[in-house]
Parts: C-alpha cells; structure tokens; sequence
C-alpha cells in the first residue's frame, strides 16, 4: 500500500509508527492521498459501506474512499497514527476477505517456523503470552493477526498493530499450525475443543467493519474453512514461560 | 390454519459443521445456531413444499410428538426464523426468494 502526503512532519510520524513495515516499490497495489484536517471523534462508531464499487469509510477522525477497480482512494484525517490504523485495519480486513483470508484478535508467533495464533477477547491473555515468549520465538502481534489463505494453508504475518505490549512485530511469515483460544487457569495444558465451537469463537474475534452481504457471507465461509484446515485448541495457562513448553 | 411454505433466504450464510447448523445474518452479521428441529426446518425448506408436509414427513418421523402440536410448533419457530431473516415464509410457494 502507497500513502502520498504533502505533510513532511506526518511522514516522518508514519516512518516512525510503522518502522519495519516501510519501504518503496514501483507498484502499489492500493494508493491513497491523504488530506490531514481538524481533530475529531476516534470513540465514534465506524461505518463501511460499498455503492458501485467505491468504499466509504468514515469515523469521528477520518474519511477515506476507495476504488479497488482503480486501486485507488483518498483520506482525509486527523493528523493521528491510530487514524491511519483504523483505516489500514478496515481497507485489509477488505482485501482478504475477498481473498479468504482476515485480520483476528490474536496474538501470534513463530516458532521452528510455524506460526501458532493466540485468540481471545481483551484480558484474555495476548500480550501475556506474547511477554512470556522464549527467544527463540519471533512475534508477529500481540494483538490483530494477518491471516491469508494459500491453497496448501494459511500464512500469518506481522503486523503493526500492538497491543498493551506496545512493540510492533516482526515483518515476517510463516505456515499457521494451529490456533489456541486462550484461557487463563492454574495449570498449562491444552484441550480439544468441538468445531462448532472453535467456529463460533473464530467469528468473535475476527475484525469485519463493512455492513455488505456479499463480504460478510465470505467471511463467513473463510471462517469456516480455515476450520476445517487449521487445529484450533483450547490453551489453557498459567502466566509463566512453561506454556511455551506446549507450543512447539 | 392456511398453508405455509418456507424457503431458506439466499441472503444469509450458512454451514453445518459437526451436525451444527449455524447461521450468519449477511444483513447484520449476527450468527444464529440452530437446533435440531430449527436444522431440519432449514434443510426442507425448500419453498415449494408446504410446512405441514414437512413437519409430517421431517419432523413427527425424528420426534414423537403430535402432528398438530408439532405443525403448531413449526410455525411459530417459522415465524421467528423469518423475523431474524434465516427463512422466508408465504402462503404461496415460493421460487427464488419471492412468492408466485
């Protein structure tokens, strides 16, 4: 993705919010032009909408249209880095849905090459077990995991997007071995859990912002086919660096 | 008691997984699980046989129940399915999402 400003100062915050994740190519395959304006409300609701194939996204604090036919859109916003990561979030959660693939909150690794995701809601244990990770475990998130589907599985990446860890992850990729939905207990161990199970708490905690049934039908089945493709365990830990002795 | 027919709205997504129906509303995005009589209901609902056909054949051969008391129970659950947009009900049959 290719972000044009005019603003020097704004371009050097973005440098610095995204740092790992920057760099040049001659084609992007979206590109917006970014309009910085007034503060506003970041607590409003968000709104994704599609009509003849432009999107429009709107919170309190920014704007942006989007024209995937023209890979194309502008925004205009506030002067803000968790503007331009709302409007990242929600323009990605666009593309791999139509891809089969979405952003999850979920903390994820790799470790020996594998990816592992972590799920859950806040509290949940994300960052936890993101701080209890061993050296030997690269970080992607501790927060909102990319998950994209290749026709032998799935990959994670890195992302950006930090959670009280406040640390971004590695921009990097790896084959997903499984999913653990995350509780907190008094001893380390790991539980099957039933597929309907594993698809209803896949759904609640995947990021979908657009009111559009065509991309919500296909998240849907994208949730249900990673399912049917992906181990999804229950973790259950106690917060010390032994539940790392689970997840090899 | 008129006769009902009830179609599956093409505008939702579903999948049964382990014997688990579930249902995702593309209007809202709300998931539904259905039970079993719900999941039965959904697969006959083909809108071209009538409700009381499909709680004879479909439902009182799964549940020992009385036909009646069972017709009287499968509209209702109908009704609601309809209400959160899972299923369309008509008292013509129905092709394609829209009655004849």
């Amino acid at each position: 993705m290719r972000v044009n400003t005019t603003d020097r100062d704004f371009l050097r915050m973005l440098e610095d919010r995204y740092a790992g994740y920057v760099g040049s190519a001659p084609h992007a395959e979206i590109e917006f032009d970014i309009q910085l304006g007034p503060p506003g409300n970041s607590e409003a609701d968000v709104h994704v909408t599609q009509s003849g194939g432009r999107w429009t996204l709107t919170r309190g604090d920014f704007r942006a249209e989007w024209e995937p036919a023209k890979r194309r859109g502008w925004i205009r916003q506030t002067a803000s880095p968790y503007s331009m990561d709302a409007v990242l979030r929600i323009v990605h959660t666009l593309v791999l849905a139509k891809q089969g693939g979405f952003l999850l909150h979920s903390a994820s690794a790799i470790r020996n090459g594998r990816a592992f995701l972590f799920a859950g809601v806040s509290e949940a244990g994300k960052t936890t077990i993101s701080r209890l990770a061993p050296s030997d475990v690269t970080l992607l998130t501790d927060e909102i995991s990319y998950v994209r589907k290749r026709d032998d599985g799935y990959l994670a990446f890195g992302t950006p997007f930090t959670g009280e860890l406040a640390k971004l992850g590695e921009n990097v990729s790896a084959p997903i071995a499984a999913l653990y939905l995350l509780a907190k207990g008094r001893e380390n161990r790991i539980d099957p859990v039933p597929a309907g199970e594993a698809a209803r708490a896949l759904l609640a905690n995947l990021l979908f912002f657009a009111k559009d049934e065509e991309l919500v039908q296909a998240t849907f089945h994208a949730a249900f086919e990673f399912v049917s493709r992906v181990p999804i365990s229950r973790l259950t830990f106690f917060p010390d660096a032994r539940v790392w002795e689970l997840i090899r | 008691m008129s006769r009902l027919y009830v179609a599956r709205n093409p505008r939702v997504a579903a999948r049964s997984l382990d014997g688990e129906m579930m249902i995702m509303s593309g209007r809202d995005s709300t998931l539904f699980t259905l039970n079993q009589t719900a999941s039965i209901l959904w697969q006959a609902a083909d809108g071209a046989t009538p409700l009381e056909q499909i709680v004879q054949q479909k439902i009182c051969t799964e549940f020992e129940i009385e036909p009646d008391e069972a017709l009287r129970d499968a509209e209702t659950l109908a009704r609601d399915l309809a209400s959160h947009g899972i299923l369309q009900i008509s008292e013509q049959p129905i092709v394609r999402g829209e009655s004849k």
